[in-house]
């Protein structure tokens, strides 16, 4: 038999119910004791953060003199050794100065606020990577959301992809960086002689669902990180407001670190 | 037809025990081994971590794991460095974390005994440790 008109509305009135409510605590409860028989390693890791095109921005106007907390967090959270001399220098990210890093811009009556202002530099994370094309072994390569890896375990130390990076974001590990490791941090490997390393963007972090150590770090909050294909992510919302400038733009080689100045 | 002269060897003493000599050294290896064996290491896996475990599983089964560690963790390697993929799932259903510090050594905690004893009876000299970190040097 066929049900009656107000049959049929009692029963979509329950369905529609059952659809609004949260799922029953003893199924989701079960599905947790799946996880835990699988013995996935829950020690952190909440989701991972994907993007289809991460990136950076830098608000150079916030950063004061003299800090140094983005590098320090980003040199112990990657065991980035320190060997107290600039030939042997190893860094993921640094300060520089604008005429150093915008060549084109400098000009002699620029203002002594923004002449002597430290900018964070670090691996631009190109559109087109001239280190990529240049590596022998694809040591570095070019992920699908954007970040410019590095296979350590592929490097020759050849430094094909120092000379094509034209940021000097790349550096080479000329000795054993061991001992020169102030304090080292299990959870990420070091590097050892004879490698080319740079910044990662934090993809080890990004996979923990957490933000990149520099970006945490800094409590002037001068360096934002999100996707840039999200209209309503951190580097698109700043990004939108006005005039930002990238390094070198005329090479092509389509950095995803953006100032603001 | 001219006469055939001898050949005359020249310092012959000198040349004849040296040869002698080269002879002793290059072949010692195979005639002071001989008969002699080496045990093979006995594996010791009483680490802590591995007492708590309630069914002492590896990754994956024991005998594999013996033979096939190796192209276990070049697979592993390469997922988590060029693929960004960061579990493993075994044979068995299941699901591990993918890192030699973290996932390896969380267990194997005595790499002395465990890793190095048969990688030196082997004759393996594998490059992880240059770079990768072991815990119990850390702490």
């Amino acid at each position: 038999m066929a049900p009656t008109r107000r049959e049929f509305l009692k029963i979509a009135g329950v369905s529609a119910i059952g659809l609004v409510l949260p799922p029953l605590p003893g199924l989701s409860a079960a599905k947790g004791d799946l996880k835990a028989q699988a013995g996935l390693n829950e020690k952190a890791h909440g989701a991972p953060l994907t993007a289809g095109r991460w990136a950076m921005v830098v608000d150079a106007r916030k950063c004061r003199p003299g800090c140094t907390d983005c590098i320090t967090a980003c040199h112990l959270e990657h065991n980035v050794p320190d060997f107290g001399n600039p030939k042997d220098d190893v860094h993921w990210i640094g300060l520089e100065k604008i005429k150093h890093i915008f060549p084109a811009e400098a000009h002699p009556r620029l203002p002594e606020s923004i002449t002597k202002l430290p900018v964070p530099v670090l691996c631009n994370h190109c559109e087109n990577p001239p280190c990529v094309r240049v590596c022998p072994t694809q040591a570095t390569f070019k992920r699908a959301d954007g970040i410019v890896m590095m296979d350590y375990h592929r490097c020759i130390g050849c430094r094909f992809c120092m000379a094509a990076c034209p940021y000097g974001s790349r550096s080479m590990n000329y000795r054993d960086p061991r001992p020169f490791i102030r304090k080292i941090n299990p959870a990420f490997p070091i590097r050892t002689k004879g490698v080319v390393e740079k910044c990662n963007f934090c993809e080890e972090r990004l996979a923990q669902g957490i933000l990149p150590a520099c970006v945490i770090a800094c409590k002037d909050k001068a360096l934002a990180f999100g996707d840039l294909e999200d209209p309503r992510s951190d580097v698109r919302l700043i990004l939108d407001k006005g005039l930002s400038l990238r390094r070198r733009p005329e090479l092509g080689t389509g950095p995803q670190v953006y100032y603001i100045l | 037809m001219k006469e055939r002269q001898s050949m005359k060897l020249y310092n012959r003493g000198m040349i004849i025990a040296g040869i002698v000599v080269f002879l002793i050294v290059a072949t010692f290896p195979f005639w002071s081994g001989r008969g002699k064996v080496v045990p093979p290491p006995d594996l010791k896996l009483d680490t802590p971590a591995i007492q708590r475990l309630k069914e002492k599983l590896c990754v994956e089964p024991a005998p594999y794991m013996r033979a096939n560690h190796m192209k276990l963790l070049a697979v592993w390697r390469d997922d988590v460095v060029r693929e960004g993929k960061r579990t493993y799932t075994a044979a068995d259903g299941r699901v591990h974390n993918i890192s030699l510090t973290g996932t390896c050594l969380e267990c194997h905690s005595n790499k002395k005994q465990f890793c190095d004893r048969c990688h030196d009876y082997s004759g393996a000299k594998p490059a992880c440790w240059s770079c990768h970190i072991i815990p119990e040097e850390v702490r």
